[in-house]
């Protein structure tokens, strides 16, 4: 197919699933700061429960340009949700998603557009009631339940076509993305000096990141024990039984990538291997070694180079990249 | 209005219904009242749901509006349709025998046919293609002929259309809509199928590949998903089984225009380019252009690749040149013209120009390069002070204008209003030319809604119908 036609394809899933996360994400920070246990002020402003949103997507500094002043909740929510000017809001997510799809009708079923359609539609309409009626909650449980949706209709309705890889390599590579930068959320919260590691706060904020992904009632099937920062670690890197995991993701992202990588040796398949391999044979302990900040910055920087190397052989390929079929040809004519 | 009345297609001066339009009648009369106005609800929510639109632009809303549908056919009879059909292919040789003669030999202005400054002057005329051999000879494979019927036989063409001619989607979608609205009607009478427009257009289109290979890889290029006619360019693309590409999928290499796909690069052959001239090209055409393939027009030259329709093909089809088409079918094919030219007045000559300044609550003035019913004036149904003002826009610029009598369009009957009423119509068959010159049974009706109304553009209050070539002789 069309480089193109991929790349709208593989962006109109990263997109929705950008948002469903985007949604998740400023979930939990509602419910983080709605906590009797606070994190105290330490004088900085990342410090501040609404700043998490921001440093996870990489938007603070674009939003401290246009957002003089302390950070409020409803500052902060305003621009990730509704806000047109902010390309990573839910409303620019969900608008790009359906203009790729749109763009690339021909490509999706019926069903697919015309659900894609009424999101966008349904979206316009609900977005400033939720901000203005304090029914941010229930946007956000919609914003997942369309998600879901478009995925499940995909999944029920599309050819088992190239399209319908690329579509699905998007959710899982934004899916591994996302997870990582939840992830690392510890990282950027500072526990009150007070508070003990496996305090309260320290509890609740384990608690309600495996809750943003879905995971809570799975993690007490499966420890049936204290929340601890190591068991979190497994579950979310290392468990390929839990859909939302960094070894779940991987373990589609290397599937989808054999079947797209017609020739030996492509380098996506190898890389995504290579990360797959990381995962399924890993153990909890080496990353405990490592730092698990440090573990989770080095795999997202192996996330990136793949996602280069998806460009550079599939989605946005550059001209020199003649095959020797091609070579061959134009000597011929001009010979 | 001229004080004859218009030319009913459906009834005689009596009020007799015409034989090829009594098995519908008939069959309308058995149908209960409100039968029309629920059909013709199903039909605009049918294509609202479908999506058969076109953009409106400068709406960031992304609203797209659909084409009235008109729900009953236009009829044709089969030796009125021979003449449309004969009539249209004909011109098109000509047409193409003259595109290759211009960027060739030029023997029409050594003949002294036509005057040198009318080609070569032309804005149209692409200088870049003298001498270019393109495969077959083939300049224009898809033509839309505008042609309006007047009386009985007696019809005229109004325009011809080689560049990138619109609207054949409708013709294939209507079709499909009436045969789902009223199914039982085509067991009633010999409609002539269209539906194979796509195959042949496809045929055609892999018959002009350059020589290099016999499996060519044909597209159609699109300048994307904004362009108001995106939707037929998504349409043809998809019944032919081709891509669907924009300017930023090909790039060239060594004179070789190439997909860029997830596969690697593939060799393209034959281009439907819906883009004009102007953009295809940044590197030969309009530097600015962001929709075109940089290298494009040289690998064109170098017969790598073929364009349809071909550059340059406009200094054909524009109001000046239309003049002398009648003098071109003499000319080339040595045959007598079968659709006449309506009489046109050339405002760059003073005794015309006299004459129809003298006379335009009687004309129609039109713009040489116009087009889409914008910048002209219809002198009979125009105020004192509209026509004053157009006469100041004539005097300034003469040369940019040509004027034709007003012509009493046929009508057709029309639901309109919640009743059956006369409304004047035109017809633009599609002309396809590869090996042969062909064109399916048929054609764009487009039907002006208003009454008494004249102007058939869409942009202009006008609607579509389907048109029936009945294949039945004894009608």
């Amino acid at each position: 197919m069309l480089s193109r036609q991929a790349n709208n394809l593989y962006w109109m899933s990263r997109q929705i699933e950008r948002a469903e996360n985007t949604a998740r994400l400023l979930d939990i920070t509602y419910r983080m700061s709605l906590l009797p246990y606070r994190v105290v002020d330490t004088g900085q402003d990342w410090a501040e429960p609404w700043a998490l949103p921001l440093i996870i997507n990489g938007l603070a500094s674009d939003y401290y340009e246009s957002h003089p002043g302390p950070i409020t909740s409803d500052k902060v929510l305003r621009y990730m949700v509704i806000d047109n000017t902010n390309p990573s809001s839910i409303y620019s997510l969900m608008r790009a998603a359906r203009e790729n799809g749109r763009s690339m009708r021909g490509l999706l079923t019926t069903e697919m557009y015309e659900d894609l359609n009424a999101m966008w539609l349904e979206l316009r309409s609900r977005s400033e009631t939720a901000l203005s009626n304090g029914g941010i909650n229930d946007f956000f449980e919609w914003i997942k339940t369309q998600s879901h949706q478009f995925r499940g209709v995909t999944v029920g309705t599309m050819l088992r076509d190239e399209a319908y890889q690329f579509i699905r390599l998007g959710t899982f590579m934004e899916r591994a993305d996302n997870t990582v930068r939840l992830l690392d959320v510890k990282y950027h919260t500072l526990l009150p000096s007070a508070e003990e590691v496996g305090g309260a706060v320290d509890y609740y904020q384990w608690s309600a990141l495996l809750r943003s992904v879905s995971a809570l009632s799975s993690y007490r099937r499966i420890y049936r024990d204290v929340i601890t920062p190591k068991r979190v670690a497994e579950l979310l890197i290392l468990r390929d039984d839990l859909p939302r995991s960094l070894h779940a993701c991987l373990n589609e992202i290397y599937e989808i990538l054999g079947d797209l990588c017609k020739h030996e040796s492509m380098e996506p398949e190898r890389l995504a291997g290579e990360m797959h391999a990381q995962l399924h044979y890993g153990r909890v302990e080496q990353i405990m070694e490592v730092g698990l900040h440090e573990y989770l910055m080095e795999f997202l920087e192996r996330l990136h180079t793949l996602n280069a190397e998806l460009n550079h052989q599939f989605l946005v390929p550059v001209d020199t990249a003649l095959p020797k079929t091609a070579t061959t040809a134009t000597q011929k004519q001009s010979a | 209005m001229s004080a004859k009345r218009p030319y009913d297609e459906m009834r005689t001066a009596d009020g007799t219904i015409r034989q090829h339009y009594r098995a519908h009648a008939e069959w309308l009369a058995g149908q209960p009242q409100d039968f029309l106005e629920q059909k013709q609800r199903e039909a605009n929510a049918l294509y609202t749901r479908l999506g058969i639109t076109f953009a409106v632009y400068g709406d960031e809303s992304g609203t797209e509006r659909s084409i009235p549908f008109d729900i009953i056919p236009r009829i044709i009879r089969p030796a009125a349709w021979k003449i449309i059909s004969d009539g249209a292919r004909q011109r098109v040789r000509a047409l193409n025998a003259f595109l290759k003669d211009v960027y060739h030999e030029q023997e029409i202005i050594k003949a002294g046919i036509i005057p040198a400054a009318q080609v070569t002057g032309n804005p149209a005329y692409r200088p870049e293609m003298k001498g270019v051999k393109v495969p077959g000879d083939v300049y224009v494979h898809i033509a839309g002929v505008d042609i309006v019927k007047t009386d009985e036989g007696l019809f005229y063409v109004l325009e011809d259309n080689l560049r990138t001619p619109s609207g054949v989607s409708y013709v294939l979608e209507n079709r499909k809509m009436m045969m789902r609205l009223f199914p039982d009607l085509f067991s009633r009478m010999p409609v002539a199928p269209v539906d194979h427009f796509t195959d042949d257009l496809l045929e055609n289109l892999r018959a002009v590949a350059p020589a290099h290979t016999n499996q060519p890889t044909v597209v159609v290029m699109t300048p994307g998903a904004h362009n108001s006619a995106y939707f037929e360019h998504a349409f043809l693309a998809q019944q032919m089984g081709v891509e669907l590409v924009e300017g930023q999928d090909m790039f060239v290499n060594n004179d070789i225009v190439y997909l860029r796909t997830t596969d690697g690069p593939q060799r393209v052959d034959v281009i439907y380019r819906r883009i004009d001239d102007d953009f295809l090209d940044p590197l030969a055409f309009r530097p600015d252009s962001a929709l075109g393939v940089p290298g494009l027009f040289s690998a064109y030259r170098a017969g790598n690749v073929n364009l349809a329709n071909a550059i340059g093909t406009g200094v054909a089809d524009d109001k000046s040149t239309y003049l002398y088409v009648p003098q071109m079918i003499e000319f080339y094919l040595n045959e007598k013209p079968i659709i006449a030219n309506v009489p046109t007045y050339t405002l760059s000559d003073p005794e015309d120009l006299a004459y129809t300044l003298a006379h335009l609550p009687e004309l129609v003035v039109k713009e040489v390069h116009g087009s889409g019913g914008y910048g002209m004036l219809v002198g009979p149904t125009s105020t004192k002070e509209q026509i004053a003002e157009f006469r100041k826009v004539i005097e300034n610029n003469p040369t940019n204008y040509i004027a034709q009598p007003t012509l009493a369009l046929s009508t057709c009957p029309t639901f309109a209003d919640s009743e059956i009423v006369p409304r004047h119509v035109d017809l633009r068959p599609y002309v396809l030319s590869g090996r042969e010159v062909t064109l399916v049974p048929g054609g764009l009706t487009r039907v002006a809604l208003r009454a008494g109304s004249l102007v058939v553009n869409s942009s202009q209050g006008g609607g579509t119908k389907d048109t029936w070539v009945l294949e039945d002789h004894s009608c």
